[in-house]
This record gives structure tokens, sequence and C-alpha cells, in this order.
């Protein structure tokens, strides 16, 4: 009886901080609401955006999101399609940090509109030629699909459709975040975008970044249950993890080299990646050193073999993916159109200027409010649901 | 009893008097709101033929027009709607240098039309592209699209707003060609306002048009003609 007090008290302990993070959690999402509301009823002009920025910090929290919930289901596409058994033990996991990062994505992108309350609108009028039109659908449908997913291993009568179900799930976060990539690749008058690259690219981050979620995610899960990862596991999961980085790495290099060679594209290239104020220093310190090169010593380095590196390595990742896309979307946006080559252009509408953008409060707390709502869901149904990865004691794949 | 049915029926004399008077304002005010009863004839393709050697540097004429026609602030913060704007342009080499207005160039392809996920952007039979203030969602990703930054977004409420020219917070607008004016017969007001005459406005399809004389003996372009989105906007003299 003795011995089992400090486990009860532990236990309590973690009852309370349960509900703690439940309340700190809903406190955030809270928050973007009332920015929200702030934002409707006294317009945009409260945010740092403009008509020159006219996508802001919502957006760096909605794509990162996004992106995100698409890669992290590499973890189950690797179980599912290729039958792995060690990620089909993290299949489950994966499945519901998709589901949750998509709709704390998604309640960003549809707050930040200027007018949500017409959200019904676009579900009603549909423009075929639009990729956000086509984005309506293959974000709800993937919700739709993954919980299907879920359903085909979490309910045993179910599971022979696992395998088709995963496949259907592969296919679909293909061909979602080539929708998230074309977004941009459709802008043919931005020098940042409008490139056949940007969909491809799209792709391999969110392998890097939804692998960064998923081992900050699964550290944090066994670190809560007070259970060690198998080192063998953990060290094939680190490993992977550093290929999808160096891969990602070398699309964002292959889009900037190949802009860099065309003679029209060098003082965009010389504007981001050099002489641009916080844009080269958040690309080469913030993406590039920090979430690229010190994670890849922290997953490499001979010696360093603590999950608690890789879950650093991960969270920087993760930092980093934020840095990119801010030097992706606002950048890419503060550069100026180039309506007439050749030519010195001025006017009061900003024409031929960088344009300036600090973002708000109120465009922080409605970011926040969207990895808080991905949060909330991950907490509850982790605390809920059977979620956490059942391995077998011998893996033989 | 009989003063009673006399009161009723009185009573209800009035009252459909005091309903007539009420509602006939509203239905007169309803048919001239409608104006032309018949839609936009995709016979016409409305443009403009700008001479940039007639607009002089420094005037804001039409800027001041499209503002007053359009009950624009006409402030110039970067939240501040700029349908219409003058453009100050050097030659990097030459040292030329040219001032020309700028506005939406109702493109024949546009990509704000393309882009608008629930067609709010559209383009009418006539060329003239709009959007639709019910179904605009405040995405602002024709505002990314365009290739000329046409367009505004509403950042703040607004107030004392043209019954012609209905805006909205919270949703994207650009320069309309005035289509309440050409829609009765009229051209657009920067057209009107220009002392230099350097804004030509008419129908491109109409052979016997002065812009379609002008955009056939002059030598006139279009702004970011390898986008091939066919502008109705031309210039001259650029």
């Amino acid at each position: 009886m003795s011995s089992s007090t400090p486990k009860l008290a532990a236990l309590h302990f973690k009852n309370r901080l349960y509900w703690l993070l439940l309340v700190v959690g809903g406190m955030v999402a809270a928050a973007g609401m009332y920015a929200v509301h702030m934002m409707e009823s006294q317009g945009h002009i409260i945010t740092g955006m403009n008509n020159q920025i006219v996508w802001g910090m919502p957006h760096v929290f909605a794509i990162f999101l996004i992106v995100a919930a698409s890669g992290v289901l590499n973890v189950a596409s690797i179980g599912s399609v290729f039958g792995k058994a060690i990620y089909k033990a993290r299949a489950p996991l994966a499945s519901l940090l998709s589901i949750a990062m998509i709709s704390g994505g998604l309640t960003v992108l549809m707050l930040d509109l200027g007018r949500p309350d017409r959200i019904i609108v676009a579900a009603t009028n549909y423009n075929l030629t639009s990729v956000f039109a086509w984005n309506v659908l293959l974000y709800s449908g993937m919700v739709g699909l993954v919980v299907v997913y879920l359903w085909t291993m979490m309910e045993r009568r179910m599971n022979p459709y696992n395998k088709a179900a995963g496949i259907g799930v592969f296919v679909w976060r293909f061909v979602l975040t080539t929708g998230t990539g074309l977004i941009f690749a459709f802008l043919t008058a931005r020098q940042a975008y409008g490139s056949a690259l940007l969909p491809p690219m799209f792709i391999v981050l969110s392998f890097a970044w939804g692998m960064a979620v998923f081992h900050l995610v699964q550290t944090s899960i066994y670190m809560w249950n007070v259970k060690e990862i198998d080192p063998s596991i953990l060290s094939r999961k680190k490993h992977l993890l550093g290929v999808f980085v160096l891969g990602s790495l070398y699309m964002v290099a292959t889009y900037h080299f190949t802009n860099a060679y065309f003679a029209h594209q060098q003082g965009f290239e010389r504007f981001i990646l050099v002489d641009g104020g916080i844009y080269p220093s958040l690309f080469w310190w913030g993406y590039f050193l920090l979430g690229n090169i010190v994670p890849l010593v922290l997953l490499y380095a001979p010696g360093i073999q603590r999950d608690r590196w890789t879950a650093l390595a991960a969270l920087l990742i993760i930092l980093g993916g934020f840095a990119l896309l801010y030097v992706f979307i606002i950048g890419g946006q503060a550069w100026p159109l180039n309506l007439f080559p050749g030519y010195e252009v001025t006017s009061t509408f900003a024409d031929g200027q960088i344009s300036a953008y600090s973002p708000s409060i109120y465009e922080f707390l409605l970011g926040l409010a969207g990895l808080s709502i991905a949060f909330l869901i991950t907490t509850v149904s982790v605390r809920v649901l059977n979620f956490m990865p059942q391995d077998k004691p011998y893996i033989a794949d | 009893m009989s003063d009673m049915d006399m009161n009723r029926r009185n009573f209800l004399k009035t009252s459909v008097g005091a309903a007539a008077v009420a509602i006939a304002p509203g239905m007169m005010l309803y048919s001239v709101a409608q104006g032309k009863s018949e839609g936009a004839s995709s016979k016409v393709r409305w443009g403009m033929l700008i001479d940039t050697n007639q607009c002089k540097p420094g005037c804001n004429d039409c800027v001041t027009a499209c503002n007053n026609e359009n009950g624009l602030s006409s402030e110039t913060k970067s939240t501040d709607s700029q349908w219409i704007r003058k453009i100050e342009i050097k030659d990097i080499s030459s040292g030329r240098e040219i001032s020309l207005p700028m506005m939406c160039q109702h493109c024949e392809h546009p990509p704000c039309v393309d882009v608008c996920p629930t067609n709010a952007s559209m383009k009418r039979a006539d060329g003239i592209v709009l959007v639709d203030k019910h179904l605009c969602i405040g995405c602002r990703y024709c505002m990314m699209a365009c290739p000329y930054k046409a367009r505004s977004f509403v950042h703040e409420p607004l107030h004392d707003q043209n019954p012609d020219v209905p805006r909205g917070k919270g949703t994207v607008e650009s320069c309309t060609l005035c289509v309440h004016r050409i829609d009765v017969g009229g051209k657009p007001a920067c057209s009107e306002a220009c002392p230099n005459k350097a804004i030509v406005f008419g129908d491109l399809n109409d052979e016997n048009s002065e812009i379609a004389q002008k955009v056939r003996s002059v030598a006139s372009v279009q702004v970011r003609a390898d986008l091939r989105l066919n502008p109705g906007v031309r210039y001259q003299g650029l």
C-alpha cells in the first residue's frame, strides 16, 4: 500500500496536468476567437495585412498545418501501403494528427476570410477553374477519407478494408498537397510563385514537417506514459526524418537555383536571399541553419542517440518550416509586381516598391488558435481512445 | 352597428391608401435601379485606349473623378482602396519618363476570374470584369493573381456609399469601368474627367467607333502582353 501511494499521487498530478493543458489550449483558442471577432467588427485594418501583402501571418500558420497534416500520413502510408509493421502500429496516431492539423489549418483559413459568415457560399457556388474551390473538396474529402481509414484500423470487422483505405489516403494526400502547391504555382505574374516546381516542393516539405510533428507528439506521448521507445525503432525513424529533411532542402535549393539562373528573376532572388532584410535572415538563420543543418547534426552525429535530441531536432524542423513559409508567402508578396520591365516605377499604390508588413497580435492569436485546436483534438483523442503505438516485441519486416 | 361598419371601411381604405403611398416610391426606385432590362451583349467589347503622350505627370484628375464617382476615400494608405492610380515610369537605359493611369485592364482571360472559388469575380458578356459583392468571401486570391495589382480589399467599415456603386467591408473591389454609367449610355468618369482627352473609351468591336479606328491607326500596346490575357485597356506611346 505504501509503495503505491507515490504512484497514485503521480496519477493525480497527471490528471490535473491534463485538465490544465485543456484549459490552456482552450484559452488560446478562445483568444483566437476574440481576434476573429475584432477582425469581423473592425475589418482587416487591425491586422498587418494590406493591399500589397494580402496574405499574412494566419496563412503561414494555416499552410504549415495543412502541409504537415498531409505529410504526417507518411507514417500511415509506409505502414498500410508498404506493409512495415512499426509504421502500421503508428498509423492511427498519424491519422489522428492529420485530422487534428487539417482542422486547425482550415479553421484559420476560414476565419481569416473577409466574410467568414459567407463560408456556405464557398460550398454552394463552385468555380471549377479555381484551385481554392478544388481544395474545398480536397481538404474535406481528406478528413472523410482519414476517418474511414481510422475506422478500418480500429474496428476489427473493418480490417480487411484497411489496405484499400490506406491506398486511398496515400493517393489523396499527394493530390491534396499538389493542390496546396498549385495555389501558388498558378500565380502567373508573381516572381516568387508561378513555378511547376512548387507542388513537388510542397510534397517533399510535407514529408519532413509531418514526420517532425509526428516525432514530437510521439515523444510526448511516450514521456507522458513513462514509456521508452525501442532504440531500434527510434533509429529507423530518425534516419527517415533525416532523409526527408535532406530531400526538402534539395527541393528548396533547386527552386532558388533555377530562379537565380534566369536574369529576370535575379533581382527577386537577391532580395529573398541577400539584401531583403528580414527575409534573408529568416531564410539563412531560421530555415537553413536552425531548420536544417542543426537538426541534421542532431539526427546523424554519432554519440547523440538520446530521444530528446531527436525531439529537439523535430522541433527545430517545425520552426524552420514556419521561417521558410514566412519568407515564401510574405517575402514573395513584398517583392513588387513587374508591370513595366526595364523601367523605374513609382505610384501611390506601392508600385515598384518593396512592401512593408508587420503582423499584428490578432494575426498571431488566430494562427495560434489553429495550433491549439490541433492540440486539443489530439490531446483529448489520445486520452479517450487508444492511439498509443503498440509495438510487437519482435519486428520482422 | 352601421357606424362601426363605416369605421371599419374607412380604416381599410386608409390602410390600403397608406400602404400604396409607402410602397410606390420603392417600386419606382426599384425600376430605376434596375436600369436596362436586357443583359450585356457579347457583340460589344468595352475598352479604353490611353495616350501616354497626352497624360501629364502630376495630373491626378482621372483619379479624383474615379474617387468621387465611386465613393472612395481618396486616401492612399496601404489599406485604402485605389481603383485607379497614376504611375510614373522612367526608362532605366534612356531616362525617358512617362506618366499613365493604371486600373483593372478588363482582360479577356482574367486570372482573377480563373482563381475565384465562388464565381464572385466574373466577366460580363461585354468584357467588363466585376466582383459580385454578394458572392465574394474575401479570400483575396484574386489580388494575388492579378498581374496589374488592380484590386483592393475593403479593410474598414464603409460610410456614405454611392447607391449606384455598392461596396462592402471584407470584400474585394476594383475598377468597374463605371458600369453603372455605361449601362445608361455614359462613359467612365476617368475618361470624362481627363483634361487632355488622353483616355478614349468605347466599343473595340464596333469598327466605326473612335477607339476601334484609333487602335487600327496608331501603335498601341497592352501592359504585360507576354501573359496573353488580352486586356481591354491599351496604351499608346509606351
